[in-house]
């Protein structure tokens, strides 16, 4: 039972790392990134390939956001100066080219099989069966500390320019702010926290495969942003907990009503949209989101 | 003190068929208002577009203190110290009313990605001097008691204020604004005529899109009129108005033919 809840605790947690990279984008920047997960799948590769040959784990990690961020900035530049819904395409499209490369390069990925037998941090500190609470530890700090930045970042100068493009990018231009930056500046920053979850996912999986990196897991974090209320981060992070929450306790439910596992995990998405839906008709502003934000100027 | 602080020569704009901006040339002196006016569609707001770097203009040069414009990004000219406001106010609608202001302040070292992290007392000491310069010009456009407000909840007129109290945070050298008094009830007109004057008296230099003559008679240095993309009269303001060819552009009809 301990170790059920440990595993809740390391999965919500990655996953609202993952979370808040989209929420820096959506929620502050109002960029529309639906490729989120291909950040998550270059950040896991990139750490396990190189980590696999030696590469100490703390530089494996940086190298991983650090190309993450460098794929989102390109994806910026080359989108950014178009209309805003292009970058929604490319991204989609983006994240589907990393799957695909990565099923096919197998010389490198050893495509569907998968890596495993790659190193974890601190794993000769505890014995096997305890490391699970380390890892959680560990990621619990990564969130907090994530958290910590993002939330300063915010309240900043910086954040400011970002909430001024998201509502009108002309008004920032002709104050001086050069819009076009601040933009692929965010998409570069959500795109490396995207890739430190993809880090902790391998630590935590211990085996990845490019199927770990399907679309849906975008729109996971889509929901958990939209959950929690655009632009809070600490509502993206509940929000995290509450969808991984939910679908790990319905998992009990499964002894007890005579679905198969397929149509009982369909189930659960249907809850998941019914619940969306009455969120978006009763509380369109997410449960942490400010509701003068969507009613004001209409 | 003829020191010109604006120069536009020839500067034309196509719109498809169009022609929004055809040969159009004028020049401010530093620390006057210039009044713009002409019958609607006779390319006032393109003129705007066209110096702020917001739209390129098809030919011609624009020349601010000694600098060609044309042809820098909308940002770098706004750095320049050349900053506009829009003919429909454009509140940041999310934003409080203070942070609207506070964003309009220049070179924030806060506005570098890590520097609110790395340099955090620094940021955080601008920051207070940032807001107290924005509380000062909210008081002094009456608009201090909605600091904590969101922008979007604000009238039309108290938007257009806002717009203006933004723009001025900037420092600008020249400010370009576009119908300050459009939905402005006439005792808000009042204080607002008070209000740029006092920035005249500043050294700001300031034009001014209008259609409400007699504001621009009471605020301008000269006066331009543009007609079909052209200047088509400028001078002492009274002169201008005065001249028949300038009523016929706004009457479709001769001088002859007043009643």
């Amino acid at each position: 039972m301990l170790d059920y809840l440990i595993s809740i605790m390391l999965t919500a947690g990655i996953y609202a790392i993952f979370a808040l990279g989209l929420n820096l984008q959506w929620g502050y920047s109002g960029l529309l990134n639906f490729g989120h997960v291909a950040f998550m799948a270059i950040g896991a590769y990139t750490t396990v390939i190189l980590s696999m040959n030696g590469v100490p784990l703390i530089f494996a990690v940086l190298a991983g956001m650090v190309l993450a961020g460098a794929s989102g900035a390109f994806l910026g530049v080359a989108t950014l100066r178009l209309r805003e819904d292009y970058l929604a395409i490319v991204t989609i499209g983006f994240s589907e080219i990393i799957r695909f490369l990565l099923l096919n390069w197998s010389s490198l990925t050893r495509g569907s099989f998968g890596l495993y037998g790659y190193p974890r941090p601190l794993e000769g500190m505890v014995a096997h069966e305890d490391y699970n609470l380390l890892l959680a530890g560990i990621v619990i700090i990564v969130l907090l500390l994530v958290y910590a930045i993002l939330e300063i970042l915010a309240k900043s100068p910086w954040g400011r320019v970002l909430k001024s493009v998201r509502d009108d990018e002309a008004v920032s231009v002709s104050l001086g702010k050069n819009a076009f930056s601040y933009k692929v500046q965010s998409l570069a920053l959500g795109s490396a926290i995207a890739a430190l979850s993809g880090s902790l996912l391998a630590f935590y999986l211990q085996y990845i495969n490019p199927n770990n990196f399907q679309p849906i897991e975008t729109f996971y974090a889509w929901i958990m942003v939209i959950l929690g209320g655009s632009g809070s981060n600490r509502g993206t992070i509940v929000g995290a907990i509450l969808l991984w929450g939910f679908f790990s306790t319905t998992r009990f439910l499964e002894g007890y009503i005579s679905f198969s596992p397929s149509s009982s995990s369909a189930a659960r998405m249907v809850v998941i949209g019914m619940i969306l839906v009455g969120l978006m008709m009763f509380r369109p502003q997410g449960l942490f989101g400010r509701k003068e934000e969507l009613t004001v100027g209409k | 003190m003829a020191n010109e602080i604006l120069k536009i020569e020839g500067v034309r704009k196509g719109f498809g068929g169009l022609l929004a901006l055809d040969g159009c040339s004028l020049s401010v002196q530093e620390g006057t208002i210039v009044g713009l006016i002409g019958p609607n569609g006779a390319g006032k707001s393109t003129l705007f577009d066209l110096i702020s770097g917001f739209v390129r203009p098809d030919a011609g040069s624009i020349v601010f203190s000694g600098k060609e414009i044309v042809g820098l990004p909308a940002y770098r000219i706004a750095r320049l110290g050349l900053i506009r406001t829009f003919q429909i106010p454009r509140a940041l609608m999310r934003m409080t009313v203070l942070e609207n202001l506070m964003l309009g302040s220049q070179n924030q070292m806060g506005e570098m990605i890590f520097a609110p992290i790395i340099r955090k007392s620094k940021v955080q000491a601008d920051e207070r001097d940032i807001e107290n310069k924005a509380e000062e010009i909210l008081k002094f456009f009456a608009l201090l008691r909605m600091k904590d407000e969101y922008a979007g909840s604000m009238s039309g007129g108290q938007k257009k204020m806002l717009e203006m109290a933004r723009a001025l945070m900037a420092d600008p050298r020249l400010l370009l604004l576009d119908e300050p008094f459009a939905g402005l009830n006439p005792t808000l007109s009042e204080r607002l005529i008070e209000r740029i004057k006092k920035l005249r008296e500043k050294g700001l230099t300031i034009i001014i899109i209008e259609h409400a003559i007699p504001y621009v008679l009471a605020l301008s240095d000269e006066l331009y009129v543009l007609n079909k993309g052209a200047v088509l009269a400028n001078g002492r303001p009274d002169q201008v108005i005065s001249d028949p060819r300038v009523f016929e552009a706004y009457l479709g009809v001769g001088f002859d033919a007043q009643p």
